[in-house]
């Protein structure tokens, strides 16, 4: 036993910077909830436009949208000509769409959801995620590294068992901000589905925005999805009535 | 000598009527036999190339590299003035566009609300253009069920089995929920002007046939066409020509090298239809050649038992003096004569019919419950010129043989012992 000491001593000698580290790295799942308290969203009414990136060249669509918390949103598309007036309604778990030339409010559901907005990298699932992260996946720390000028933590965030769009992701929190500055989206089988690159973070009121995100659909070509974020009015007064299919038509 | 043979054969019919009605019947049967797989492999042909392939195909370069995902947001733009530098270049095909699309099809009820719903895939040909091929090509007036075909602007027909399913009827609205070429969502409102059967139960359980102006416009490709295809004018798929066809146009577009730049490929180089077609060929011309080694096994036998029954004559020749060379040369000549006129007379019947079989065809309309768009109710046969000597194979060979054969039996008999047979 008297022999075994030093070793010991020696073992723990060489742990101790390891455990020290240990200590020091913060709890992925507390990262992710600051990520969550600053994406956290109040009544609020924004303008934006979504540049798309495809094969054939670029179209711009610009949009605006009536948020309540992060169940409700009713979206107005304002351009280009083709897309005017189609409004969509997310209540919950449900989306509805409208078209003014056909008159007909759909709900879209099933593979649909899977489809892109607009023909953008996003996809009507990506618009309905209205969960906090916390709630549907747990985080661990898988490192850290300096993205974009900035330095980030490394998350790796593994689905809580529920059947959701993306099994796993990959996020870079920005360590002062709590912004995450980019995203890898993985299917169950590993494969990349989907990533998101934030270019412009501002301080708008309490909380740091991404006004300028592009997306991008690794599983078709071309450039991506630019969201350019125009405006944004937090606390704004939204009526009932907006979040009603009544106000589709 | 051949004068003389003949009227032997002619005066004897015992030893030349039977042989002789055998190589009819049996070459006839292999012309048949043989223009009748032309036809079936015709048909699986055209049934593909009127669907899937055309004879020729012009898609982008980008549109043809996921050809089988008919992925619209990589169609050929301008498509109109395509199809007329098709049409002057090349006027012994029929030139039409073809928009694949595919979505949902959703039946609202009164109030607007979705009453029923199913995924469909749809074809979108020129249904209303009166110099259209399709018609024809697609056998639409008689695989129609229940209404008409679109006339106006804005009619789509739906598979007989996909409106059963969802409940609707000629005249009702059915809205499409789709993407247009640059992927944005399509909600846009048809109304129903009839029911078809297709024939093949995948498109019978969802599918929708419309006007290629209305899907233009829906899916914002106005001028715009996934494909344009092109048949030769008398409906029979050249592989060849069809090629050359392809590397003309190809070789005149070759200084585009744009992934939107048009290609054309010939209905071999597509889906793996080659593959596909060149085993089924295999198939067939296997089948074929069992036929013809069947029939030269009749044949041949045909020629033994003719000998066989010459046994006694021979056997006097020999005794009389005829030298034994002689006589095996005159058999094989006797054999050869049947075999040869057999042939002809034969090969005329078996083209007689055949044509008949090409023109007038055997159709089983009767037989199956609907007329469809996929599957042909007339069955072909199709006369090549391999249909005019297939024959003499069988017919002309094997009784040379048979005779061969037969009358090595000829050296056997020694002179010497002929008066002990005579006697027996």
């Amino acid at each position: 036993m008297r022999n075994c000491i030093p070793l010991i001593i020696i073992a723990l000698a060489a742990l101790g910077p390891a455990a020290a580290a240990v200590a020091q790295a913060p709890d992925g799942a507390a990262i992710l909830r600051r990520v969550d308290e600053n994406m956290g969203s109040d009544n609020k009414i924004t303008t934006s436009e979504m540049v798309i990136h495809g094969r054939r060249g670029s179209r711009t669509v610009r949009s605006r949208s009536w948020i309540q918390g992060r169940t409700k949103s009713f979206t107005e598309y304002l351009d280009p000509p083709r897309e005017k007036g189609t409004k969509m309604l997310k209540l919950g778990d449900q989306l509805w769409t409208y078209t003014p030339s056909s008159d007909r409010t759909i709900l879209i559901s099933g593979h649909m959801l899977r489809q892109p907005v607009m023909g953008s990298d996003l996809s009507y699932e990506d618009v309905m995620e209205d969960q906090r992260l916390t709630a549907l996946y747990d985080a661990a720390v898988a490192g850290e590294e300096e993205y974009a000028g900035r330095p980030c933590w490394i998350l790796d965030l593994g689905s809580k068992g529920e059947e959701i769009a993306y099994f796993k992701r990959k996020i870079w929190v920005d360590k002062e901000r709590y912004v995450a500055l980019r995203e890898e989206r993985f299917a169950k089988s590993g494969k990349l589905l989907k990533t998101t690159e934030v270019k412009t973070v501002e301080r708008v009121k309490d909380r740091w925005i991404s006004t300028r995100v592009v997306f991008k659909d690794a599983l078709k070509e071309g450039q991506g999805t630019e969201f350019n974020l125009e405006s944004i009015e937090f606390d704004a007064k939204i009526p009932d009535h907006v979040f009603t299919k009544a106000s589709l038509r | 000598m051949i004068r003389f043979l003949l009227k032997g054969l002619l005066r004897d019919r015992s030893r030349s009527l039977l042989p002789f009605i055998t190589v009819v019947l049996g070459t006839a049967l292999t012309v048949v036999g043989f223009s009748w797989t032309n036809g079936a492999i015709s048909a699986m042909i055209e049934s593909g190339a009127k669907f899937a392939t055309g004879h020729v195909k012009v898609m982008s370069r980008a549109y043809a590299a996921e050809a089988d995902q008919a992925p619209n947001d990589l169609a050929l733009e301008g498509a109109g003035a395509l199809i007329s530098e098709l049409r002057s270049e090349r006027p012994e095909l029929v030139w039409t566009p073809r928009i694949k699309f595919g979505g949902l099809i959703d039946i609202p009820d009164g109030n607007g609300e979705t009453r029923a719903q199913g995924p469909a895939a749809g074809l979108a040909v020129d249904l209303r253009s009166p110099e259209s091929p399709e018609r024809d090509l697609l056998n639409l007036d008689k695989a129609i069920v229940r209404g008409r075909l679109p006339e106006r602007p804005g009619e789509i027909l739906l598979s007989d089995g996909f409106a059963v399913r969802l409940g609707v009827s000629p005249g009702e609205t059915a809205t499409l929920i789709g993407a247009t070429m640059y992927g944005s969502l399509v909600i846009h409102n048809f109304t129903v002007s009839g029911t078809v059967h297709f024939g093949v139960t995948a498109m019978d359980r969802g599918a929708v046939l419309a006007d290629i102006t209305d899907i233009g416009a829906a899916l914002d490709m106005e001028d715009a066409a996934g494909e344009i295809f092109g048949f030769f004018r008398d409906s029979l798929y050249r592989r060849d020509e069809a090629a050359e066809v392809a590397a003309a146009f190809n070789g005149a577009h070759g200084g585009d090298s744009g992934e939107f730049a048009p290609v054309m490929a010939s209905l071999h180089e597509q889906s793996g239809l080659a593959q596909t077609l060149d085993m089924a060929t295999a198939v067939y011309s296997l089948m074929l050649v069992v036929f013809i080694l069947v029939m030269s096994i009749v044949l041949w036998n045909a020629g033994l038992m003719s000998s066989l029954r010459r046994y006694g004559e021979f056997g006097i020749r020999l005794a009389l003096g005829e030298d034994h060379g002689r006589l095996y040369r005159t058999l094989i000549a006797e054999g050869t004569l049947v075999g040869l006129l057999g042939s002809v007379a034969g090969t005329a019947l078996g083209l007689g019919l055949s044509y008949y079989l090409q023109v007038k065809g055997f159709n089983l309309g009767s037989m199956l419950k609907n007329a469809s768009i996929i599957v042909t109710n007339v069955l072909r046969a199709r006369v090549t010129p391999v249909s005019y000597f297939i024959g003499f194979i069988p017919g002309l060979a094997a009784t040379f043989l048979g005779k061969a054969v037969s009358g090595i039996g000829i050296y056997k008999r020694q002179t010497s012992r002929l008066a002990k047979e005579f006697e027996a």
